[in-house]
């Protein structure tokens, strides 16, 4: 079992206490009528479902309730960091991570 | 490739067995092939074996980054059926089924296909009219399928629970009688040996690293860790690496790779006649011949290369267990494992041609490949032949992502997923 650290608890947590809610920074779009089939399929199937490093949604169901990101690798399921919601995708991860970045 | 047969084992009794020949060659990988497969699983190594016994193309070689039948092949719970609800899916598998049976024979391997009827079971009214959907839409496809009283549930598995005060109570189920299972392994070195026997290089210890493509976008062959290996055809059956390797040809898939466990008991003689599914308290079991419980969990909830998962997710499928069958409680369990299934938002596959011309994908099995493995292969191999897929598989395609023409069979598994 994981444990995840919630950026708004500010606590490490046991995984049952949180669901995953896929991969983050997938922009919903303001006009979704107005999508195109191509633009409608990336937005709701296509997934980059990395080997190494995934940038993915979290919610801390049974704590705070809220969705938070976080950044893991997928081959040793370790997390790199996690961060609140709306925070902008991490340009750099931190140095004391050994992870190699997905290309 | 010598034949086996009663003859032979008498023929090597005699003189001290010293006569089997290895079942598949591993030859030097050559320059160039007519077609690549990347992946020695099941599904790979059955679609080379069509390509040879039904295409006439030999000139064939499949690449394995590990060893044959290491993956998913050698991971499942080697559970065999096809009570799909859609149409699209009763083609697919039920074409699988009728290879299965019979296959022993083709392979001149045993494969230990056993029709030991399939059941699962419904514990509320939900489930029973899910079931009974199953049943009939299955019956008009032609697919066995019959419904049963918990009576008739209680004969066909002794052990199985259906006291009336059981927290779930059996209150029906649904059998496939033609449903069992088969030996997982068989299956993988049946097809290498056949497939080996008719030209097809396996080549294990080779991983590829690259797809690459002409100036035009068609495919002309592969990057490894034994080098660049030429081809104008090349199929990806790499499970729930596929989406990693269609990356590498620049396709980006409807794909996510989770985990999935299972585990098995010590053994213990015949106690599980047949295999029971469960889908309301999440959990399936068979007993394998050499007498351990064969059991199968759920996905973990994220995206993983990791091959193993939460222990909380094998303890959730144990309490399931316990719930059915209570007089396993006393068991020891003495192995799991997991495996790496890649899924498809539609939870049906993906058999087609690609936007890369000469590039083919076989993917997105998901939690049960296993029962595919022989159709699934079979028409793979055509629509690589004849760059063209056969009727079967035709609706599998990764367009319908685009369309919405799905084939939305997420109900159709017993485990969450």
């Amino acid at each position: 079992m994981l444990l995840i650290r919630c950026p708004y608890c500010e606590e490490e947590r046991p995984e049952l206490e949180f669901r995953n809610a896929g991969e983050a920074h997938i922009a919903r779009s303001a006009n979704m009528a107005g999508e195109s089939d191509d633009d409608f399929e990336k937005f709701f199937f296509i997934r980059s479902n990395p080997k190494g490093i995934i940038y993915e949604r979290w919610r801390h169901m049974h704590g705070c309730a809220r969705f938070f990101n976080a950044v893991r690798d997928t081959v040793t399921d370790k997390f790199v960091m996690t961060y609140k919601a709306g925070e902008p995708k991490p340009s750099k991860l931190p140095k004391n991570s050994n992870e190699v970045v997905a290309k | 490739m010598k034949k086996y047969s009663v003859f032979a084992i008498a023929r090597e009794a005699m003189r001290g067995h010293k006569g089997w020949e290895e079942q598949w060659s591993s030859p030097e990988p050559k320059k160039e092939y007519d077609v690549i497969i990347v992946g020695a699983g099941g599904h790979g190594l059955a679609t080379a074996y069509y390509l040879a016994t039904v295409h006439g193309i030999t000139n064939v070689a499949v690449l394995e980054k590990g060893w044959l039948g290491g993956g998913n092949t050698g991971r499942n719970t080697t559970i065999i059926r096809s009570n799909y609800l859609y149409d699209e899916s009763a083609g697919i598998y039920d074409h699988a089924l009728k290879l299965w049976d019979g296959l022993s024979q083709e392979l001149n391997y045993n494969v230990m296909y056993s029709a030991r009827g399939v059941m699962m079971l419904a514990h509320n009214v939900h489930d029973v009219q899910v079931l009974k959907r199953h049943v009939h839409a299955n019956r008009l496809n032609g697919i066995d399928n019959e419904w049963l009283t918990p009576e008739q549930a209680k004969e066909f598995c002794p052990p199985l629970n259906t006291s009336k005060d059981a927290r779930y109570p059996v209150v029906g189920a649904a059998l496939q009688r033609r449903g069992g299972t088969a030996r997982h392994d068989a299956v993988a070195w049946g097809y290498a040996r056949g497939a080996s026997a008719r030209g097809v290089h396996i080549i294990q210890n080779c991983e590829v690293t690259g797809v690459k493509r002409a100036a035009n976008g068609a495919v002309t062959g592969v990057d490894t860790t034994r080098g660049f290996i030429g081809a104008k055809k090349v199929g990806v059956v790499a499970a729930g690496h596929s989406s990693v390797i269609m990356n590498m040809a620049g396709v980006r898939m409807p794909l996510e790779s989770y985990p999935l466990q299972a585990l098995v008991s010590e053994p213990v003689k015949p106690v599980v006649p047949c295999v029971v599914m469960s889908n309301t308290v999440h959990a399936y079991i068979s007993q394998s011949d050499k007498g351990e419980l064969v059991i199968g969990a759920g996905t973990d909830q994220y995206v993983s290369y990791s091959q193993t998962g939460g222990l909380h997710i094998l303890q959730h499928t144990l309490d399931a267990i316990c719930e059915m069958f209570p007089i396993f409680t006393r068991m020891k369990m003495l192995r799991s494992w997991g495996g790496i299934v890649d899924v498809t938002p539609d939870r049906s596959p993906i058999l087609a041609k690609t936007p890369v011309p000469g590039l083919y994908v076989n993917c997105g099995w998901g939690t049960g490949g296993f029962k595919a493995t022989p159709g699934s292969g079979h028409v793979f191999a055509h629509t690589i032949a004849k760059d063209d897929p056969h009727p079967i598989n035709a609706p599998f395609t990764i367009e319908r992502f685009r369309t919405g023409r799905l084939i939305d069979e997420a109900a159709a598994a017993a485990v969450a997923h």
